[in-house]
């Protein structure tokens, strides 16, 4: 399999802190990936430059797409989904507005029958016209990850996309974006919820003070944790992060948990 | 652009309190100004004392000049209540009816007439410091013009008894003689009567006597021509170096005009901006879909258009009241179209500094009301030093430049309209690039 995203040396750095150092990785076409760690690990910083928000300090992130970034760039990316932790929406528009408008910015050829596939996908056709203040936290979460999907990327980066979800509307996400995976998409997401990067994710890569740690299977991160096989992912978590980053329990501060 | 521009438009009409404060606010500044400007300023009630017998008089030569011509200069210049007696009027300042009382005593006339003590009114007022203020201000001007009234009647009153002495006959006054001869005709009826007399001793005492007749008529007439100037010493001639004279009314439309728009742009560009991290929307756009520089130019655009189109419509409705010269109506628009760009510049920038809606309007507020206030404090009346850094901040921001590009256009005031559209011009680039660094933090 191609990889469609490849992430080469990246390092950040916010003044004295070095939020992401050397990180590596690749992701193939059709690959769910977690990216777990600690508060401060750098999981939103590594994102946020996957999708070109963001400059690294070192390293280069090549896509599928052909677009890099590199030190000192930012290349235009528009090409890369993203989904960001708070729904990035505008409350005074319907959904079917939200949608329209940045399929037409996406540049997407039939923006009317992207609006209208999305819609049906997401299951808010029905709510088309409603203004997207009215809609619930799970509800907007969803128009949320549709406006990352809008223009039909081929990689989609989601910042702990079911943060603010109830179990049913996680499942209900997770079903979504499972459909979308099973047709080629890659994606790439952060999370706190361990046993979502368990139930869900092909691979985990655990990031602690801006190292990359682990790369590989959920099951290979239980073994690193000593648990058996279906065990305690968030358990086995803890206990890799114990033996391979003592000091990342929370005690640096990141420029991401900076007010 | 014209996608996001549409999406603001969308969001601008949804928004109903804004859009209606938008259309509301300037029809009633509109509606303020032109009603103000177009009524005469109402005068202060002032109660009137006056304790001068009926029909007093001062009695200067054969002349008899009224007191009460007196209080009536001073009734036209204030709303007056006439009161009888001077416990009543200070009941009446006490009570807050009037601001203010004048009471005229019942000597004035003896004491115009003594030649040795000046006449005194006695003036009560009360209410806060304001008040005081304009009563003050209001009395000392009407006391002022009354005195001058006043004193033009005694000046005419002695300038026709002077005139009198000089060319004789009846002076009317009792006990005077019948059909005096004037100084002026002494030297010439004395000059024949020595033609006629022997050298000798009488004919040198007449002699003296006309040298002196001639001299007091000489004199006496110069007092005259004193006297008639002496009321008003002093006479202004205004000269305008440069530009139109500014009428206080249409200039009062400048700043109103001018004002709105800085409010109405400051604001909506500060919110715009704003509103894109509140909706936690500029990530989302700033990953490649919109430039940093689109964004902020569609913001100031859509403040600045939106602005343009109410401070015209502010302008129309106001020359309803005030005549404003349409034949220069391409000078406002150039004047608003500048105005309303650099004050859209000012406002992104706000707005990329803030992050939150709320925090970036009270900053707009708290910034644009001071500047308004800066620009409009007239040279000389702080100190030089307080002045200059007065004229730095004023010339740091665009409402001065505004306010001038837009006097210029409306009323040919200088400076000429071009250096302060230039001026806005580099004001609206400093300002754009202050927002574009406020932008380089996304999230």
């Amino acid at each position: 399999m191609s990889a469609v995203l490849r992430v080469s040396a990246l390092g950040k750095r916010y003044g004295e802190l070095d939020a992401l150092r050397d990180v590596s990785f690749h992701a193939d076409a059709g690959e769910l990936i977690a990216v777990v760690g600690p508060n401060g690990a750098g999981k939103t910083t590594l994102l946020s430059i996957i999708v070109g928000i963001q400059a690294p300090s070192a390293g280069t992130v090549d896509r599928v797409t052909g677009e890099s970034s590199t030190a000192g760039g930012r290349g235009a990316v528009s090409r890369v989904g993203w989904v960001p932790q708070a729904p990035a929406l505008y409350s005074k528009l319907s959904v079917a507005e939200n949608l329209e408008l940045f399929a037409r910015l996406e540049g997407v050829a039939d923006p009317r029958a992207a609006v209208a596939r999305m819609l049906e996908q997401t299951g808010l056709a029905l709510r088309a016209n409603e203004p997207v203040g009215r809609l619930s936290g799970g509800n907007r979460q969803r128009v949320n990850v549709a406006l990352g999907l809008i223009g039909d990327p081929p990689v989609l980066a989601l910042d702990e996309p079911s943060a603010s979800l109830d179990p049913g509307q996680r499942e209900r996400l997770w079903e979504f974006v499972g459909t979308r995976v099973a047709a080629g998409t890659t994606v790439v997401f952060s999370t706190h919820n361990v046993s979502e990067a368990q139930r869900y994710a092909d691979r985990v890569l655990v990031l602690a003070e801006g190292r990359l740690l682990f790369d590989g299977a959920p099951q290979a991160l239980l073994e690193q944790g000593g648990e058996p096989a279906g065990g305690d992912l968030e358990r086995a978590l803890v206990l890799f992060l114990r033996a391979r980053a003592p000091a990342a329990s929370g005690a640096h501060p990141h420029p991401e948990d900076m007010p | 652009m014209r996608w996001l521009l549409r999406k603001d438009l969308l969001i601008l009409g949804r928004s109903r309190l804004l859009l209606a404060l938008l259309i509301v606010y300037p029809v009633a500044i509109a509606l303020l100004i032109g009603l103000a400007i177009s009524r005469s300023p109402s005068r202060p009630r002032v109660a009137i004392v006056d304790e001068t017998p009926p029909g007093e008089t001062v009695k200067v030569g054969n002349q008899r000049v009224l007191v009460s011509e007196y209080a009536r200069q001073l009734f036209d210049k204030v709303q007056a209540v006439d009161v009888p007696t001077r416990a009543q009027a200070v009941a009446k300042v006490d009570s807050g009816e009037v601001l203010a009382a004048v009471v005229i005593p019942p000597d004035i006339a003896a004491r115009v007439a003594s030649d040795t003590e000046a006449a005194q009114l006695e003036v009560l007022y009360n209410g806060n410091a304001l008040e005081q203020s304009l009563v003050q201000s209001t009395l000392n001007s009407a006391l002022a013009q009354a005195n001058l009234g006043f004193s033009a009647q005694i000046q005419q009153a002695a300038g026709s008894v002077i005139g009198s002495l000089l060319s004789g006959g009846n002076l009317g006054s009792i006990g005077a003689p019948e059909n005096l001869i004037g100084l002026t005709q002494i030297p010439p009826t004395l000059g024949a009567v020595i033609a006629r007399q022997p050298p000798g001793h009488d004919r040198t005492q007449l002699e003296r006597i006309d040298a002196f007749a001639g001299f007091a008529a000489q004199n006496l007439a110069l007092a005259r021509r004193v006297l008639s100037i002496i009321g008003q010493p002093i006479r202004v001639n205004s000269v305008l170096l440069h530009g139109r004279r500014t009428p206080l009314n249409t200039f009062a439309v400048v700043v109103a005009v001018s004002l709105s728009l800085m409010l109405v742009c400051v604001l909506l560009a500060a919110g715009g901006v704003a509103l894109e991290r509140e909706e936690h929307a500029l990530s989302r756009l700033l990953r490649g879909l919109v430039t940093r520089e689109t964004l902020l130019v569609e913001k100031t655009l859509l403040a600045a258009g939106c602005a343009f189109v109410i401070a015209f419509a502010m302008l129309a409705g106001i020359s309803a009241f005030v005549a404003l010269d349409w034949s220069r109506v391409g000078l406002w628009l150039a004047a608003l179209a500048f105005g309303a760009i650099a004050f859209g510049a000012l406002g992104v920038a706000i707005g990329a500094l803030a992050r939150e809606v709320r925090a970036a309007s009270l900053l707009a507020f708290l910034l644009s009301l001071p500047l308004a206030f800066l620009a409009l404090v007239p040279g000389g009346s702080v100190s030089g030093g307080f002045y200059d850094a007065i004229a730095a901040i004023s010339f740091a921001f665009p409402f001065k430049a505004a306010l001038q590009a837009l006097d210029a256009a409306v009323n040919g005031a200088s400076p000429a309209i071009g250096l302060s559209l230039v001026h806005l011009a580099v004001l609206s680039a400093v300002f754009g690039a202050l927002a574009r660094v406020g932008l380089r933090s996304v999230e």
